[in-house]
């Protein structure tokens, strides 16, 4: 929708580079954690790294990973709040390699889970999600987005694929551990995936975990 | 797409001009025009609802270069421009500060640049309350950002400030041409002698942060597009076409230096003053 991206959107400043694309990729981290974690670092790359506060780029990640929107007005209470839910928070800054300028890196933990994910805003409030559990992607979240930890085994993928009525956009696969036969895949959807689908590959002998983040 | 073809297009069709671009929309993106005009709407009461509750506020931005602005012009008695003018200033001012200040605002078309287009209409809503005309023009200020978007760009990062402030005015003089008269060339030509008017604007943040210059361009940027709006509605006409004028001013974006492109490193913000306000900050 052209013009609406013209004409809005609705959020909460002071740009939407370093703020809106900010707490977008934090919001994609919050979900794939399954909800709020119980402990986030989050490491700042380039421009991030060294404008964040000015931006209150800090704010929104801490607000994106709280699962707050992108015009909620208690953003820069992020702290407070995160306080007050007993969050534990980090903030660093690092040379994260040739990735974009305004880039992090979000890792979280939650019930004895660990999850990473990096991202890039790259201008207008547009990301790119640029890794999920070390496997590199590019991905802009316009579509919903299955990740699984899978079997790595000639036809696991394609049995998987079976399973979803969707149209499929975009697919990513990488083998992560040889020894334990494990890899990665990370499925971009049209549409919504209904909860059958999610619920038969969930079902599916070669996936060991799946995370299901549909966009915003 | 070229504003001129849709301009023709409405005056062939005798339709007018935002329902030919909303229509636009739907050929080209398949967008359902209701869909488009709903979203519009919620946007535009957005606007309308942010703009009551900050209107002339004090805000409490993230580095305090800014904030008492919008307090300061709402509480002073302007000796020369018109009422109309003065709400359409203190809002804009109001719109950036909030912005500033983390506030919910409305990135019509960017965050940096939200007081010009949100002034305008705030100040149009108080005088009429007429929601509907509001909306026929909310759209054709859309139709002409999208075409600036399409033509050339709307970031600050890629094109300076004329991409972000020019684009602002330039959709907000059409807004405003639309609003009074319905007729889609003046509308072209309000936003061409807006966009002209602020060709080569530089963007130049103190510290790449969005306060200095930003809050006060918005509220310069509402007068000039309030004057290109008169100016074509009294009938003068931009020399050069719209749609040529912003291929120039996405010419003149590429051909900027980056320190000129919101890398907060020349402009006003590679000044001494702003040097000695940085080291200051405590950020
Ligand atoms: S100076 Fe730069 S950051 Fe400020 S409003 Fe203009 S384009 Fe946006």
């Amino acid at each position: 929708m052209a013009i609406l991206d013209v004409l809005g959107p609705v959020m909460v400043g002071p740009s939407s580079s370093h703020t809106l694309g900010a707490l977008r990729i934090a919001r994609f981290a919050y979900k794939f954690s399954g909800g709020i974690p119980e402990k986030v670092k989050f490491t700042l790359h380039g421009s991030f790294a060294e404008t964040h506060k000015g931006h209150g780029t800090d704010k929104a990640l801490l607000a994106g990973i709280l699962g707050m929107r992108a015009d909620d007005e208690r953003i820069k209470d992020a702290y407070k709040i995160a306080d007050k839910l007993g969050v534990e928070y980090e903030f660093a800054q690092d040379d994260l390699g040739d990735v974009h300028p305004n880039t992090v890196l979000i890792e979280t933990w939650k019930g004895g889970k660990s999850y990473n994910v990096m991202g890039s805003s790259i201008g207008g409030g547009e990301i790119r999600i640029v890794r999920i559990r070390d496997v590199e992607c590019d991905i802009d979240w316009e579509y919903n987005t299955l990740v699984l930890v899978m079997k790595d085994k000639p036809g696991a993928m394609a049995g998987i694929l079976k399973r979803i009525t969707k149209n499929i956009a975009n697919l990513y696969m990488r083998r992560v551990n040889a020894a334990e036969n494990r890899a990665i895949g990370i499925i971009e959807i049209d549409e919504n995936l209904p909860k059958e689908d999610l619920k038969r590959v969930g079902e599916c002998d070669y996936v060991y975990e799946l995370f299901y983040i549909p966009r915003d | 797409m070229n504003f001129g073809d849709l301009v023709k297009r409405s005056e062939e069709e005798k339709r007018p001009l935002h329902e030919v671009i909303l229509e636009e929309e739907y050929e080209e993106l398949g967008v359902p025009v209701e869909l488009t005009r709903k979203g519009a709407a919620k946007i535009l009461r957005a606007i309308i609802r942010e703009g009551a509750r900050n209107f002339g506020k004090k805000q409490k931005t993230l580095t305090g270069m800014t904030g008492m602005n919008a307090w300061k012009m709402k509480n002073y008695k302007q000796k020369l421009i018109s009422e109309f003018n003065r709400m359409a200033m203190i809002s804009a001012l109001s719109f950036a500060e909030s912005n500033a200040a983390m506030g919910r605002i409305v990135a019509c078309p960017t965050a940096g640049a939200c007081g010009v287009m949100s002034g305008i209409v705030y100040a149009l809503w108080k005088k009429d309350e007429n929601f509907d005309k509001l909306l026929d023009s909310f759209i054709v200020a859309g139709g002409i950002g999208d075409v600036i978007s399409k033509k050339a760009t709307l970031a600050g990062a890629e094109g300076g400030c004329q991409a972000e402030i020019g684009s602002g005015a330039a959709m907000a003089a059409a807004m405003l041409t639309y609003y009074y008269t319905g007729d889609g060339e003046k509308c072209a030509h309000a936003a061409a002698i807006a966009l002209k008017s602020l060709m080569g604007l530089v963007c130049d943040p103190v510290g790449g942060f969005v306060e200095v210059p930003c809050v006060k361009r918005n509220a310069t940027a509402v007068n000039i597009a309030i004057a290109s709006s008169e100016m074509a509605m009294a009938g003068i006409e931009s020399v050069i076409p719209f749609d040529e004028v912003v291929e120039a001013m996405g010419k003149v974006g590429r051909a900027l230096p980056e320190s000129l492109r919101e890398t907060g490193k020349g402009g006003i913000a590679a000044t001494p003053t702003a040097k000695r306000i940085l080291k200051g900050l405590k950020l």
